[in-house]
């Protein structure tokens, strides 16, 4: 027992390979075996999160559970895991859709064996990055979670998978180089990779100095390092205009993936700008925030009427991906703006404001998980019926499938930031906390948000209302296992809408230790 | 009762409604019976409650209630915004101060007699219509679980609002309420009118719906900027703590006068869009397209009363953001838009045939009235009128969904589904077919032209006048403005109003469908009877002291001291702080306004009679005001053609805007093209670099090619063949990239160049 204590975070980390592995080692015919033990498996990550949860101390608020050994001593690379409560938001959210996902992928007959495979390897890499605080691992778990998405894009994905899973391998991969460069020669100069060591000593080299082992000017590097790091998380948060891949990957990949890819593999970029961005670059930060700002921005404005143009309701909600991401990032240029500046911690006025958008960008990263991985499921439920996605197409289906129609609704709304459901707090605490930083963007980004209601309601209208058409006539309505599904979500969207607090409380605490 | 019991029964206001909307949801959807009285048993716990809380705090000492106006208080912690162990907190809460406790009285009782009406409107009881999303006439409806479910959400939402203490949970409601409002405009959102009949030029339900909820959208985001702002200002969202004077100073001092004026503008526009003021005010005629007990609900008692109930709750903010530290134009631009949609929206309502598109667009016009009135000063008559019109016009839209009810009972008598029921020229002679309809219509109609004396609508409207001839006396050319304009648009009010009643009840039937229409059931009349009580009675408590004859009488004009109470302290302070124009005053009386609110009720009813009602039109004769009128009559037929502006204006370019220049062009021509080209660039350097690996290495090289092909046949299950070309890409970009890395470094000069691009692109 107190060896699991212990070491709970790297079991956590790694219990989904080990199931993985057994996964693996069953028949590939054993097709209900496999999905039911996998599901069972997923559960296990799960429990342990909610074992963290509880026995998070908020008083402390900073890493813990930390477990540190010596991993690749040469190049001074540790096996670092640790976890903060953004952290903790963001295990809860991976630990939560991943058993979901494969409770979707249930229907699945080509291959389930290595569908769930892929799935569980990727919650493994997904908890890791969550977790990591070593430079390396963070990218060895940042690469390590490419690759099975691409697999489940390219195999079980649509028409044009192949081109689509191209574009979001090697445009990521591209994205990466440049941090892995960067991340090479900060590692090499620093002699470590470990991430509290090195928000000490990077952070505080002599500006204008020269950088020890590798011989370069120290400014210069951090700023080609900063725009590096910067673009290979824009890339994959995305933020305008490097989204362009996220509709095709989208829009191709099956259900469970597009759940996992817009509830959690978005989260890393996002993730990346607050964990490793800002806190290593806070000066670079601090000058670029109002760019950051823009594309944020851009991203609401862009990604709204992008989505408002769209015919195929899984493309849609791909683009309310950009909408909703780019709140994210307005909040996460708050960050990047108050980090770096000594105001920000004398200033009480400007400290809340600082908090509040930092936090707000971590529920909402946590919010639009749920909404997303929620509307791109019920795509994939009436696409399972209907074979079709094309909106216009669709019509009168609310009359023929009343709980969907319902539920669609419910699902909608969450995305749409109805208040009273998730995806209004956090929009408002960004909006709160960057409108006297940023009130030019934040009163542009209001376009987009406009339209998100407008494209929202083309779905929902598209779909539902209208009379019935013939075609869909005898439409069976959702199924035991897909309520199973959208239950929990929806009972987390409620609660997070009406009681934000549960979960607030954790990434607040460590927002404000951050000010403080 | 004690103050905490109050804050208890305070916080079941809306419980009993949202409850009441879970558990259909949840539970007795399948049973239409078991729904609608869930959805009464919330609502009458509602009213029970809201009345018990309203007649506590109405009963308290006046002088105890100016210098405490808030008389229940209860907040929790809600959003942790910092230090959580300290205790900075977003704190959620109720209040009711006098000003709640008016709208309690007003919503609670218009929202439940809204849901009694409901039930017979649905026809419960007769035999189950058959087709989903459609209205099916003389059947009971199908979806009447959903229907009750949605309408105690609504309810629930809209007292949420009135007892909120803060601006957010006030904008909580504000947003489900517009869910509502459009899940509830399109409720019959498989109605399509081109199949039923060609001539009928409404929108679709569904096409409503969406009209309603965007068109608010619009007001909305901009009203949450104006909430963060004050937030960010205030440091704190609630009303009573906010609207202190000393608050208000501190405010003045960090974002100055103007700064609080173009805040108030900010959340204005979340009225405008709201209460349907110009230029928003285009969704609330289509909205008609739901069935009448929602037109009721959200154009009378709930939404729209809900955007200016939002200004009356602000008016300090508003007040100080126009006063001597502010701008003029603050006042100018809230009372020059109340004015105008008041005026316009009245001389559209002359030349509606809809009997619900005359109330439509009467709702619009009086609702400019209360912002007019608050943007001259007059706090409490834009309250007054607020609650004055929350009954009669509640009673205007039942009595006309009874019309329509009873007008649809002839249609399905003599099987003609092609004459609008609607439509006021097929009426006629509904007097003696639907005497309760009748009268109570005639009550609420009365109210509404603002009869002398007797109704409540008189009495509001005089207050407005009040109010702003005496700051026309006071020097501020805004009062004449706003009483010339106000002044026409009653006169029209009073007008349209006898045209209606005319049109639909005096004559003889022009249709067999008003042949055969027939009285309603006890569902619908007794609601009916039970608001024009209200209707007359409900501004019986606002009759001012020096009112000649009546005034020494009642002597009390209660509505006056007890809404003023609300904010008379805070302002008076203001006042002596020399930040507002005016504190809350008990107006001298004055003949103008008073002649003016006689003249232009009588004559504006007197001359409608004179018109429609001396000799009622026959059958299929043309209204007498369009020869007259002329391309005038056309041109407010067609609403002053501001939805064909708006689909050439807003609607079309954002469609194209979306589909074919974000999309297209953006995305799919300008960034795709882009990371094509490069793509191809890279194919491109990659096939020479092949051919010139082939030439150099020849066929070494390519055994070794060879083997690594016949590896990847093995994994061809996962693959397609293309994997080789971007490992060749990525191993370039490394290469490349590694090349550039390895001379800076071996280089120094050539570390200047970095310099260069860091001062770049800092």
């Amino acid at each position: 027992m107190d060896f699991m204590q212990n070491n709970l975070l790297t079991l956590t980390i790694f219990f989904p390979l080990l199931a993985a592995a057994v996964i693996f080692l069953l028949p590939s015919d054993a097709k209900r075996t496999i999905r039911w033990l996998a599901l069972i498996l997923s559960l296990i990550p799960l429990a342990m999160v909610l074992m963290m949860w509880f026995s998070y101390d908020r008083v402390d608020a900073g890493i813990q559970f930390e477990t540190a050994a010596s991993w690749f001593p040469t190049i001074g690379a540790g096996f670092h895991v640790g976890i903060d409560g953004i952290s903790l938001a963001m295990f809860l959210l991976t630990a939560i859709l991943t058993p979901l996902s494969i409770l979707a992928s249930f229907q699945i007959e080509d291959n389930p064996r290595m569908f769930m495979f892929l799935f569980l390897v990727m919650e493994s890499a997904m908890l890791g990055l969550f977790s990591a605080m070593d430079l390396l691992l963070f990218f060895v778990f940042w690469e390590f979670g490419l690759v099975p998405m691409y697999f489940l894009i390219k195999i079980w994905g649509g028409k044009d998978r192949d081109y689509a899973s191209f574009k979001f391998f090697v445009y990521t991969m591209a994205g990466s180089l440049g941090l892995l460069l960067s991340i090479q020669i900060i590692g090499l100069s620093m002699g470590t990779f470990d991430i509290p060591v090195l928000m000490d000593k990077w952070v505080n080299l002599q500006a204008g100095g020269v950088l020890p082992n590798v011989n370069l000017p120290v400014d210069a590097v951090k700023a080609v390092a900063y725009w590096a790091f910067v673009i290979a998380f824009a890339i994959k948060v995305p933020i305008f205009p490097f989204h362009t891949w996220l509709p095709d990957a989208h829009t191709q990949a099956p259900t469970a993936g597009s759940m996992i890819l817009a509830g959690v593999l978005l989260k890393l970029g996002a993730y990346g700008f607050l964990r490793l961005v800002v806190p290593f670059f806070p000066a670079q930060a601090n000058m670029t925030a109002g760019i950051l700002a823009t594309f944020g921005m851009l991203s609401i404005v862009m990604g709204g009427y992008a989505a408002f143009g769209q015919w195929d309701f899984k493309r849609l909600v791909a683009y309310s991906s950009v909408n909703h991401m780019g709140f994210v990032v307005l909040g996460i240029a708050v960050y990047a703006y108050a980090y770096g500046r000594a105001q920000a911690f004398t200033d009480p006025a400007m400290a809340t404001d600082a908090i509040m958008a930092t936090s707000g960008a971590v529920l909402q990263m946590f919010n639009h998980g749920l909404s997303a991985a929620g509307m791109f499921f019920m795509v994939g439920v009436i696409y399972e019926r209907a074979h079709t996605r094309d909106l216009k197409e669709f019509g009168g289906i609310w009359s023929i499938m009343p709980v969907f129609g319902a539920i669609l609704i419910f699902t909608s709304m969450a995305s749409l930031g109805l208040p009273g459901l998730n995806g209004f707090v956090g929009e408002f605490m960004i909006v709160r906390g960057s409108w006297n930083v940023f009130t030019v963007q934040v009163a542009l980004s209001m376009l987009g948000l406009f339209m998100t209601g407008a494209y929202i309601l083309k779905g929902i209208g598209e779909t539902l209302h209208g009379p019935i058409k013939d075609q869909w006539r005898g439409l069976k309505d959702m199924t035991f296992r897909e309520h199973a599904v959208i239950w929990p979500l929806m009972a987390l969207m409620l609660s997070l809408g009406i009681w934000p607090q549960w979960l607030l409380v954790f990434i607040n605490d460590t927002v404000t230790k951050i000010f403080n | 009762m004690s103050e905490e019991t109050l804050a208890l029964l305070t916080w079941l206001i809306p419980a009993g409604p949202l409850l009441a909307f879970f558990v259909i949801v949840l539970f007795t959807n399948r049973s239409r019976t078991l729904s609608w009285m869930l959805a009464w048993l919330g609502v009458f716990s509602a009213l029970i409650l809201g009345w018990t809380v309203a007649l506590n705090v109405a009963t308290t000492d006046l002088h105890h209630l100016e210098t405490h106006p808030t008389v229940v208080a209860s907040a929790i912690d809600w959003l942790p915004v910092g230090d959580y162990f300290q205790g900075t907190w977003l704190k959620m809460g109720v209040a009711v101060d006098p000003l709640t406790a008016v709208m309690l009285i007003m919503v609670t009782f218009a929202v439940t007699m809204i849901f009694v009406y409901s039930v017979g409107y649905h026809n419960w009881g007769a035999p189950l219509g058959k087709v989903l999303g459609v209205p099916n006439h003389l059947q009971e409806e199908p979806l009447l679980s959903r229907f009750f479910a949605y309408m105690s959400l609504f309810a629930g939402a809209m007292l949420l609002l009135v007892v909120a203490d803060n601006l957010l949970l006030l904008f909580v409601g504000w947003e489900i309420m517009g869910f509502c409002s459009y899940s509830l405009i399109g409720f019959w959102h498989a109605r399509d009118y081109h199949l039923e009949s060609e001539n009928i030029p409404h929108i679709s339900p569904r096409a409503a719906a969406v009209k309603a909820f965007l068109t608010t959208r619009v007001a909305d985001v901009v009203m949450l900027l104006g909430i963060v702002w004050f937030y960010r200002v205030f440091g704190t969202l609630n009303f009573a703590e906010a609207f202190s004077a000393h608050s208000l100073e501190e405010a003045v001092v960090k974002v100055g006068g103007v700064g609080l004026g173009v805040m108030a503008l900010l959340l204005f526009t979340g009225t405008v869009g709201k209460s349907a003021q110009w230029p928003l005010h285009v969704w609330l005629p289509d909205a008609m397209e739901g069935p009448t007990p929602v037109s009721a609900v959200i154009h009378a008692a709930a939404m729209v009363s809900a955007g200016v109930y939002m200004i009356v709750r602000i008016y300090p903010l508003i007040a100080v953001g126009s006063g001597p530290e502010g701008s003029n134009a603050v006042s100018w631009i809230i009372a020059g838009i109340g004015a105008f949609t008041a005026l316009m929206a009245a001389t559209i309502a002359v030349a509606q045939y809809d009997v619900k598109g005359v109330l439509a667009y009467s709702t619009i016009s009086q609702l400019g009235f209360m912002v007019a009135a608050l943007g001259a000063g007059g706090y409490v008559a834009a309250a007054f009128h607020l609650i004055t019109h929350g009954f009669f016009k509640a009673l205007l839209f039942l009595a006309s969904g009874s019309v329509i009810h009873g007008m649809e009972h002839g249609a399905h008598e003599v099987h003609d589904h092609h004459t609008d029921p609607q439509d006021m020229r097929f009426m006629g002679g509904l007097r003696h077919k639907m005497p309760v309809t009748f009268w109570t219509f005639l009550i609420g109609g009365m109210a509404l032209s603002g009869l002398p004396l007797i109704t409540a609508g008189f009495w509001s409207k005089d207050e407005i006048f009040a109010e702003a001839w005496h700051l026309f006396e006071k020097g501020d050319p805004l009062g004449i403005f706003v009483l010339v304009m106000l002044g026409l648009a009653a006169f029209l009010t009073a007008f349209y109003t006898m045209r209606q009643i005319s049109l639909t009840f005096l004559g003889k039937p022009r249709t067999p469908l008003a042949e055969n229409a027939h009285e309603s059931n006890r569902f619908m009349t007794v609601p009916l009877v039970l608001l024009s009580i209200f209707a007359v009675g409900a501004g019986w408590f606002g009759i001012p002291e020096s009112f000649p004859v009546l005034g020494p009488i009642v002597n009390n004009n209660f509505f006056h001291h007890f809404v003023g109470a609300t904010i008379y302290e805070t302002m008076a302070e203001l006042e002596h702080l020399h930040l507002v124009d005016a504190a809350i005053e008990t107006l001298p009386f004055s003949w103008v306004p008073l002649i003016t609110s006689l003249v232009v009720a009588l004559g504006g009813l007197f001359v409608g009679w004179w018109v429609y009602g001396r000799k009622p039109l026959a059958q299929n004769q043309q209204d007498p005001l369009v020869r007259p009128l002329g391309p005038i009559h056309v041109f407010l037929n067609h609403k002053w053609y501001w939805d064909e502006l708006y689909q050439v204006v807003f609607i079309r370019p954002t469609v194209y805007f979306s589909e074919k220049i974000v999309y297209e062009v953006v995305d799919k021509g300008l960034i795709d093209g882009i990371l094509h080209f490069v793509a191809l660039a890279f194919y491109g350097f990659g096939r020479y670099m092949k051919q010139a690996e082939e030439f150099i290495f020849g066929r070494s090289v390519d055994w070794v090619k060879d083997q690594f092909l016949a590896m990847t046949k093995i994994s061809r299950q996962l693959q397609t063949g293309k994997i080789q070309e971007y490992v060749l890409v990525s191993v370039l970009i490394i290469a490349v990239l590694t090349a550039v890395i390895l001379a800076v470094n071996y280089y120094g000069p050539v570390t200047e160049w970095f310099s260069q691009i860091a001062l770049f692109v800092n």
